[in-house]
């Protein structure tokens, strides 16, 4: 146990030199250069107009589909790794089990195609 | 005592990484721009120092001396974490990648795993940025890079997942081990073209680089950033290609093994096999750019759905089924 | 107290933190992040008890998936808190009764929890030291557990057609490439020559 967890504290380390540096190298452009905001520097980009509204408005549903779709495949992803490593200890069972379970995922696959749900335009 | 001294001795091996990490993107940037310029008969950056190698150094010290401007409408706690978010993550993969035969920091059992963790995450900073900055082409950016990533996202899995299936481990280590006889490139070569094309719309390069089209979106999620905030983004994404890189070479090109297990070839030490394999990787990345039209976005997802996915799906079947028929699996 | 003690204390706490600030803070964007850095010290404490493959996953699935779509979801709402405190009053008598069956279960079982010393746990967990982790995982699930991952098979496929059912709208009017047609096209179907005389035109 201590020798499996020795094997993380450098990432915990390493984590921490990263986060001190992304604020250091922040904070000192931020003191050593000139600071000077005005409103028309501080307005959000647009072409030739104020902004009048704020932005974050509505958008396609499509892309909530697609995080949606990600979260299933990721998923699938995720019971593929512990398989994929054991796959010489389970034998023929452990096979056909996850050729199982990719078929009933690949019907799903199959709907969302004929369905369009895979479609942009 | 000897914890300080481990401490002291760890802090010194991350600086050993981070510093060139930090060097290799610096010239990376430059290589860029020499490689572009060659393959279109210009000779890139000439004027700072000679051949212009002081460049990105000139480049690192504008944009430090520059302000950093926070829009008023922006959202100013995350604005400020979203680049900073880029950059840490695209630093702590380099914590598990192995430089050679027992060279590397944490040598953890799901190495792969952690990996593919970290580079799940990579939309946030994106997303954080594009909500954050309060602005049309920002958030539309950051829109369309989120769902992009998310769809290579689930092809990169599935290609890790074939390798896999014939390393036998999730340890980056045991992986190119596994190699030794045989780089997985030759027998996943299918894999290895999806996972460069893959690895491309990840990072967000050309030929996807949708997100950060210049012409219709102005640069896209980043458009509000100046001085060392953007510097951040930039940062983190380069070196989250020498990252997907060298990930690359682990999975498919024997990291730091030599391409020939004999005299010649075996005098010269692993890590420096490593980073050529890196060097030739990053190659191509630099190459798809100078040379390639940019996708459009339906053709992107497209692609990214209805090519990619069923493909390495298709890739990890069969790879299983062979290994299984013909008993040939690592125990 | 060793480190190990200490990082357990430093993620229990900073997680227990966090999902305060989830429920607490006003901004929805800020919730979703401090529910990220829950997800996060969860996977912390996962992998401190010896779960390395549990950890990643969760934070592949639950950050980088799950937490996405809270993030698409949070950041197209238009904020609006007068709004929000109007519905508060109507769903809280659910609200209320969710939360308290919610806690008297809790109650339940911890009343029923015997504390024993050096009780043996009913399932030990193999050590990392001699399995890695995921293995282990692996050498089970496809095999003694075949119905259970059968069944999550199942409900990933309604998941997927519920999503589309709930989602997709045909939109009317949006052109469409279609690869195949545009192949498929040839010239006599789309061109056609004539011989136009001066001072007239084509019908």
């Amino acid at each position: 146990m201590q020798a499996y967890l020795a094997e993380y504290l450098p990432i915990l380390i390493f984590l921490a030199i990263a986060v001190g540096l992304a604020v250091v190298i922040v904070a000192a452009s931020l003191l050593v250069a000139r600071q000077r905001p005005d409103t028309e520097k501080l307005s959000a980009y647009e072409c030739g107009f104020e902004p009048f509204d704020d932005t974050r408005g509505r958008f396609d549903v499509r892309f909530y589909l697609v995080a949606i779709l990600f979260i299933i495949f990721d998923l699938e992803v995720a019971f593929l790794f512990p398989w994929a490593v054991a796959l010489g200890d389970i034998g023929l069972l452990g096979f056909w089990s996850m050729m199982l379970f990719l078929g009933v995922l690949t019907v799903g696959f199959v709907y969302e195609w004929k369905k369009g749900a895979l479609e942009w335009e | 005592m000897a914890e300080v001294l481990y401490v002291a001795q760890t802090v010194v091996i991350v600086l050993l990484i981070v510093v060139p990490l930090l060097l290799g993107v610096a010239y990376l940037t430059y290589a860029e721009r020499k490689v572009i310029g060659a393959m279109q008969l210009r000779q890139g950056p000439m004027t700072v120092g000679p051949w212009g190698l002081l460049q990105p150094l000139a480049d690192g010290l504008k944009l430090f001396l520059k302000e950093t401007v926070v829009p008023s409408g922006a959202n100013r706690g995350i604005f400020i974490l979203a680049p900073m978010v880029t950059f840490i993550l695209a630093l702590i993969g380099w914590a598990v990648i192995p430089f050679g035969d027992g060279l590397v920091l944490a040598d953890i059992n799901v190495g792969v795993l952690y990996l593919f963790a970290i580079s799940s995450l990579g939309v946030y900073g994106i997303i954080m940025a594009g909500w954050a900055s309060n602005s049309r082409y920002a958030f539309l950016g950051a829109l369309r890079s989120s769902a992009q990533m998310v769809s290579y996202e689930i092809s990169i899995g599935l290609i890790i997942i074939s390798v896999l299936l014939t390393a036998g481990s999730l340890n980056l280590s045991a992986i190119v081990r596994a190699q030794e006889g045989l780089w997985f490139v030759i027998p996943h070569f299918p894999m290895f073209m999806l996972f460069l094309a893959s690895m491309l719309a990840e990072t967000n390069r050309h030929p996807f680089d949708l997100p950060e089209d210049e012409a219709s979106l102005v640069t896209g999620y980043n458009v509000e950033y100046s001085s060392m905030a953007f510097a951040l983004f930039f940062l983190g994404e380069y070196a989250n290609m020498i990252l997907m890189a060298a990930i690359c070479s682990i999975l498919f090109l024997g990291g730091w093994l030599a391409p020939f297990g004999f005299v010649p070839f075996t005098w010269i030490p692993g890590p420096i096999w490593f980073i050529l394999k890196i060097c030739a990787v990053l190659f191509i990345f630099i190459w798809a750019r100078a040379t390639l039209p940019r996708y459009r976005y339906d053709q992107l997802m497209r692609l990214g759905w209805k090519v990619f996915l069923p493909l390495s799906l298709l890739w990890v079947v069969v790879t299983s089924g062979v290994l299984v028929a013909f008993d040939l699996l690592p125990r | 107290m060793s480190l190990e003690l200490f990082v357990f204390y430093v993620l229990a706490g900073v997680a227990v933190g966090a999902a305060a600030m989830v429920i607490s803070s006003r901004n929805p964007v800020h919730s979703v992040l401090f529910l990220i850095l829950t997800f996060f010290n969860a996977a912390g404490l996962f992998v401190l008890i010896g779960a390395e493959f549990l950890g990643m996953v969760l934070v592949v699935v639950y950050v980088g998936a799950v937490a996405v779509l809270f993030m698409f979801v949070v950041m197209m709402l238009d904020i609006n808190f007068v709004r929000m405190r109007e519905g508060m009053l109507q769903y809280l008598p659910v609200g209320a009764l969710v939360g308290l069956i919610l806690l008297v279960e809790l109650g339940l079982v911890f009343g029923t929890w015997a504390l024993v010393e050096d009780v043996t746990p009913a399932f030990p967990a193999p050590a990392p030291d001699q399995v890695p982790n995921t293995r282990a995982l692996g050498q089970l699930l496809y095999t003694d557990y075949i119905y259970l991952f059968q069944a999550a098979g199942v409900i990933l496929l309604v998941a997927i057609i519920g999503a589309i059912t709930l989602t997709l709208r045909e939109r009317k009017g949006v052109l469409r490439q279609d690869i195949g047609r545009q192949v498929a096209r040839d010239r006599a179907a789309t061109v056609e020559l004539r011989k136009v005389k001066v001072g007239s035109g084509i019908q």
